[in-house]
């Protein structure tokens, strides 16, 4: 089992603190299967000859907090991806995220330096709303644990103000929640996530690993991106396991596959 | 922020975003800060393939770095200039944008970076 990152700087009056969501996307990244998965994706390939490696990976999580998840694949890219040159970045709307996660990104790969280890290259965390300052079509691997709770409201979303706000528990407890209140189904931000994928993911290698808890009714949403076209896939790659015959919480993997010929049939 | 981070954000204002001119961003004031990294030309082969280059070329020059070739470097070409070898290791792998504005040239937002982080939250009128 690959260690988990040291959050241990992290103030959690004002970030979402690791807890069973984050360690299921740790699991589900470093199992076997979703290694696979990757490893084949974005492979080096059978030569060893450097110029015919594909180009580095871009892995950007949406939404870091303590960037427990964004660094644990940062410093274990080697044995998630096959290769270490990978490039990481993290996007979260709350400020105090931005700067642990970066320094938890940090930390983590002192620690695989300590050990004669490699890591990936991290380029960055940004402040911002999801996706909307990425570019196109050039996310790889994108991964989200969404704020996923029903709850009667949404909260505002920051917006960029000269004064930053004099610390408080109200301020706290604002920030701390859009960490988790998801509004209606407690998919209101995940929807506006979803709805930006095709956009934002890579054309031929983009995918997607989003967290859901059941009230997001995870089938449906599956259903809904088999329906962007024949060539979308979600499944279900990883679960925190049954209660009273629910999944709490899953991972779904969201994948683009090449298109298929005109006289191949689809299955 | 690594400088290369340029070369894959764009302006957060919808109207900006399918306009040409709000990609890439372009940096204003900025103080910049060098780690110093071994050299690594795997990582350099591999990225080079996904930068769009005139992008990049344009940010080189606006933060003043030596001008790069009007087309990206082979890694043949790379292995047998190891001058062009230090720069692209210094520009795209050590370079840090700590503080300073990136400026969006189709609605002129700025957006700050503070201690190495830059800031996409919009303020109201233009979300």
């Amino acid at each position: 089992m690959l260690p988990t990152p040291s959050t241990s700087h992290v103030e959690f009056d004002r970030i979402y603190e690791p807890a069973e969501d984050s360690y299921l996307l740790l699991d589900t990244l470093s199992s076997e299967s979703e290694k696979a998965f990757l490893q084949q994706r974005f492979s080096r390939g059978t030569s060893d000859v450097v110029a015919h490696d594909p180009p580095s990976p871009f892995v950007v999580e949406i939404g870091t907090g303590s960037g427990v998840v964004l660094s644990f694949v940062d410093a274990h890219a080697e044995t998630i991806f096959g290769r270490a040159d990978i490039l990481s970045a993290g996007v979260d709307v709350n400020r105090y995220a931005c700067a642990a996660a970066g320094r938890t990104v940090s930390v983590a790969e002192q620690e695989q330096v300590a050990k004669g280890e490699s890591h990936g290259f991290h380029l960055g965390i940004v402040a911002g709303d999801l996706v909307g300052a990425l570019r196109p079509a050039m996310v790889d691997v994108l991964i989200f644990n969404p704020p996923y709770v029903p709850t009667p409201d949404l909260p505002a979303l920051p917006t960029l103000s000269e004064e930053v706000a004099a610390p408080s528990f109200e301020e706290d407890s604002y920030l701390l929640s859009l960490s988790y209140a998801g509004g209606a189904d407690g998919m209101e931000t995940t929807d506006r996530l979803l709805d930006a994928l095709p956009e934002v993911l890579s054309r031929e290698r983009g995918c997607a690993y989003i967290l859901l808890c059941a009230q997001n009714k995870p089938e449906n949403v599956k259903q809904r991106i088999r329906n962007w076209g024949k060539e979308w896939k979600a499944e279900t790659v990883g679960s925190s396991g049954k209660k009273g015959g629910w999944e709490k919480l899953q991972i779904i993997r969201i994948w683009r596959v090449e298109s298929l010929s005109q006289e191949e049939e689809p299955k | 922020m690594k400088v290369l981070t340029l070369n894959f954000l764009t302006c957060a204002v919808k109207a900006c975003k399918s306009t040409s001119a709000a990609f890439p961003l372009h940096p204003k004031d900025c103080e910049l800060v060098s780690d110093t990294l071994e050299a690594n030309p795997k990582l350099l082969f591999n990225i080079l393939p996904r930068i769009d280059w005139n992008a990049l070329i344009i940010t080189a020059s606006e933060l003043g770095f030596p001008t790069l070739p009007p087309t990206p470097p082979t890694p043949e070409q790379l292995e047998n200039d190891p001058k062009m070898m230090q720069e692209l290791h210094t520009l795209l792998l050590e370079t840090q944008i700590s503080e300073g504005s990136l400026v969006c040239a189709n609605c002129s937002h700025e957006y700050r970076v503070k201690e190495g982080i830059a800031n996409f939250l919009l303020p109201n009128h233009l979300v």
